[in-house]
């Protein structure tokens, strides 16, 4: 038995993601009277950002601070906008004619939408260094959703390292929450800080400062910080036990012992739902990784009917992803022909969208991830899944593989169950280094459905409905 | 390792982890009652043998990959744990029979 069983084939509205953005269009396409389908893979509402919202277990409401507490008020709205939430539900394709392909509970099905929003967020940009497929080598990311989830904390000596908004953060919830970290090992970059500056007063003039440098000051307050790291590995038999980092330029003149590593350097896109429908894409250099070509603040893609809202459409936070979502949302319901009457006014919705993206360029060129933590050497694993060294990947563009695509065939590196989500970017800026050339040259891999692996049984139990269900045939 | 924070309000739930009995907590997923009993390795890679642990927790890495109620290759990041749910690690290389 599947909650895919039940439900209609056709819909107005198809939203791909249950966080910030997917709620807040489903919001307004919902209550507008439209049929909306808000499908997610994970188990509530909240996304990232306001992961377990409704069933955390982390009461003591200042751990997690009033940021994601707030999440609570459009959870709420969304529970009664009359949208149709599926939790656990993998969408593993979407087609030009607007077809999806969804899996739940072992069981797959081809819905079809009038207008298909994806709203599927952002990830954590790979971090390779030596011996992060360690175990105990984790994402903050991953530490922070074990947190809001389940109040989990990690224990023994913990060391976080990397960069970025999000290192803070969690930093300063587990402290709150009684946990104890060894040491911050900040790589922020310390030769970005004179172009950054030239953004800090767009940045002085964004929502973002006051709280963001409270929080630094207090996590400083408790927490060993050891600025301008310019190196890292994780070292360790079965474990990770140890890590090694420099500060400066010669040699892993420091180490120290671990239970556990914390990673973190950023977010980018979650693309590759995006990417297999074939919408189109391009590098964004400030953001270093590849972002949807959009023409306008409300999502609309290459594809008709197909937009994009929130983080997946590039990073901006996430109360930008809300403002961005409720645009996408009231886009969609014109073009449906709901009447302006029954829409909520957004009159002001450019100007506060602005007021969030206003402090990403200070924030996207200070933690700029170095040139080292973005294009490993050696034999730094790239590919986690199919065990490709950066040292392989030069290698084999040394004998003329220009491309990630090409250099699949090589070396199988993005074809293993993850589909290039930890290597892509990776592999893009170490050929496009190695070559000498820019990553928008080099490209990316072409992504194909099924973006996650489903079951032979679920492909052939599908019922076919349209005259073209998969569009596994372009290119 | 990861503990568990105290006055947690949530329901016990029991599960077994290759045939051991470990208590779990509603709200759990999978990948989350491994880390807190302490399991790791959770899986070895397919390619090389190399024991791998969950990473990102948020279904991009596929590091999680664990045998669930004898459905192999299961994302566990993904998936709430349930009374009486049999999760085995995979730390077999490829398996392409499951």
């Amino acid at each position: 038995m599947s909650a895919l069983d039940a439900l209609a084939q056709a819909w107005d509205v198809i939203v791909i993601g249950a966080g910030p953005a997917g709620m807040a269009a489903a919001i307004v396409t919902g209550n507008a009277g439209l049929s909306t389908l808000v499908l997610d893979e994970n188990m509530g509402v909240g996304g990232q950002v306001w992961r377990s919202i409704t069933t955390t277990p982390v009461l003591n409401r200042p751990v997690l601070g009033p940021d994601y507490w707030k999440g609570r008020d459009i959870v709420a709205a969304f529970a009664e906008c009359g949208a149709l939430h599926v939790p656990g539900a993998t969408v593993w394709s979407v087609s030009t004619e607007r077809e999806i392909g969804v899996s739940c509970g072992g069981v797959s099905r081809l819905l079809t939408a009038r207008r298909i929003i994806i709203a599927t967020g952002a990830m954590e940009r790979p971090f390779p260094i030596p011996g992060w497929t360690l175990p105990g080598v984790m994402t903050i990311g991953g530490a922070q959703t074990v947190l809001k989830a389940s109040g989990l904390l990690p224990t023994g000596r913990v060391v976080l390292a990397g960069c970025g908004p999000l290192l803070w953060l969690y930093a300063d919830q587990a402290l709150r929450a009684g946990g104890q970290f060894q040491a911050i090992l900040d790589t922020t970059d310390t030769t970005t800080r004179a172009q950054a500056l030239r953004h800090a007063w767009a940045f002085a003039r964004s929502p973002y400062p006051a709280k963001g440098l409270a929080l630094m000051a207090r996590v400083r307050r408790k927490v060993r910080v050891v600025t301008g790291v310019t190196a890292l590995a994780a070292d360790g038999s079965g474990k990770v036990d140890t890590v090694l980092f420099r500060r400066g330029h010669a040699g892993f003149g420091e180490r120290m012992p671990v239970d556990t590593l914390l990673l973190h350097q950023g977010v980018v896109p979650h693309t590759n739902l995006a990417m297999a429908a074939g919408v189109e894409h391009h590098w964004d250099d400030r953001q270093l990784c590849f972002v949807p070509t959009l023409s306008d603040t409300e999502g609309e893609t290459s594809l008709d009917g197909i937009a994009i809202a929130g983080d997946g459409a590039g990073i901006a936070g996430a109360e930008a992803a809300v403002e961005r979502g409720r645009r996408v949302g009231h886009a969609a319901a014109r073009a449906l022909g709901i009447d302006l009457a029954r829409l909520p006014d957004l009159s002001t919705s450019r100007r506060t969208l602005a007021g969030y993206e206003r402090a990403r360029p200070f924030l996207d060129t200070l933690y700029r991830p170095a040139h080292a933590f973005r294009i490993p050497q050696g034999d730094t694993i790239v590919c986690r899944c199919e065990e490709v060294t950066a040292q392989q990947v030069i290698d084999t563009v040394a004998i003329g593989c220009e491309g990630p695509n090409q250099m699949k065939s090589f070396l199988r590196c993005g074809m293993g169950p993850c589909q290039g989500r930890l290597c892509s970017l990776t592999v893009t800026e170490l050929i496009a280094h190695t070559r000498a050339v820019t990553p928008a040259q080099v490209g990316t891999f072409r992504l194909r459905p099924p973006v996650k692996p489903i079951t032979v049984a679920e492909m052939a139990e599908l019922t076919v409905q349209s005259a073209t269900p998969l569009n596994v045939s372009r290119n | 390792m990861f503990r568990r924070l105290l006055d947690t309000p949530q329901r016990a739930v029991t599960v077994t982890i290759d045939g051991c009995t470990v208590e779990a907590r509603l709200g759990d997923s999978v990948a989350a009652a491994l880390l807190a009993a302490g399991t790791r390795p959770t899986r070895a890679s397919p390619v090389g043998g190399a024991p791998r642990a969950p990473y990102c927790m948020m279904g991009v890495c596929f590091e999680c990959l664990v045998t669930i109620d004898g459905v192999g290759n299961r994302q566990s990041c993904l998936i709430p744990v349930a009374e009486g749910m049999a999760i085995e690690t995979q730390t077999e290389r490829r398996e392409a029979g499951r």
